[in-house]
């Protein structure tokens, strides 16, 4: 299992979505936080993180994830993640994720509900 | 936690190096596949593995960096008994870093979470820390 992991943006005008790819720990989730930091700083305050490809996230990677979502907390901004395992999904709910963000099945799903 | 009949045992040593959990959980992933585990449980065993070793690599503190897990499989469960020989902890050590890492919402906490994730997704869960390291041990059970 190598982990290969990659980030591909797609930027719309008032939303983006992250889309990552490979095992979700410290190192995917740093570039993660740096590229979500960079939309928000753009002006972007509805973000989606998809995660259908990653099939593994570690807590340090949540714990990143924890952090975008107090950065566009502070801009009233909201994030949505699509695309959780049911391991994944039951774990964000535990960690009271679910309440400060929106887990949707699909991007399409994650988008339409800003 | 030895009720059923022993079909295999796997040892297994790793490093505390960046990604290292991911050849332990390989390792589960590949024998609970033998079980006939399902894919969720497959995954839930992973996600066991990789946070108990995550607290290890972290927090044991062990000189020889390196975490041992024994997997044991049996006819209807898999067990994993991951040790480091560290300086343990208390109860009162692992909430008084859980109190330190608290976010804006005091319920959303950061950190903390390795033991609790893992206790929720196992159906059997152990502990046995003292100043010579720390063992902890889970069962999956095969469930249709």
């Amino acid at each position: 299992m190598l982990n290969k992991f990659d980030i591909q943006i797609r930027a719309e005008q008032e939303y983006a979505v992250l889309e990552t790819a490979g095992y979700l720990n410290d190192s995917l989730g740093e570039q993660l936080s740096k590229k979500a930091q960079e939309l928000i700083e753009k002006g972007y305050t509805q973000l989606v993180i998809n995660l259908d490809k990653t099939a593994l996230i570690n807590s340090i990677g949540i714990s990143i994830l924890i952090e975008i979502i107090e950065a566009l907390d502070e801009r009233n901004g909201t994030l949505n993640f699509c695309g959780l395992s049911a391991t994944q999904e039951r774990t964000f709910r535990m960690m009271a994720i679910a309440k400060y963000a929106g887990i949707y099945p699909d991007e399409k799903t994650a988008i339409a509900n800003f | 936690m030895e009720n059923a009949v022993l079909m295999d045992e796997v040892c297994l040593t790793i490093p505390m190096d960046h990604d290292m959990e991911l050849v332990a959980a390989k390792t589960g992933s590949v024998l609970a596949e033998l079980n006939h585990f399902n894919e969720e449980q497959i995954e839930e065993i992973q996600y066991a593995i990789i946070e108990t070793c995550i607290n290890a690599f972290e927090h044991s503190q062990s000189e020889d960096r390196k975490v041992y897990i024994i997997y044991i499989r049996r006819a209807d469960e898999l067990e994993c008994k991951i040790t480091d020989n560290g300086v343990g902890f208390t109860p009162e050590d692992q909430h008084n870093s859980i109190s330190q890492r608290q976010g804006i919402h005091s319920d959303m906490r950061k950190r903390g979470w390795g033991l609790e994730i893992t206790k929720t997704l196992m159906d059997e869960f152990d502990i046995e820390s003292g100043e010579n390291g720390t063992t902890v041990s889970f069962i999956k059970k095969v469930t249709s």
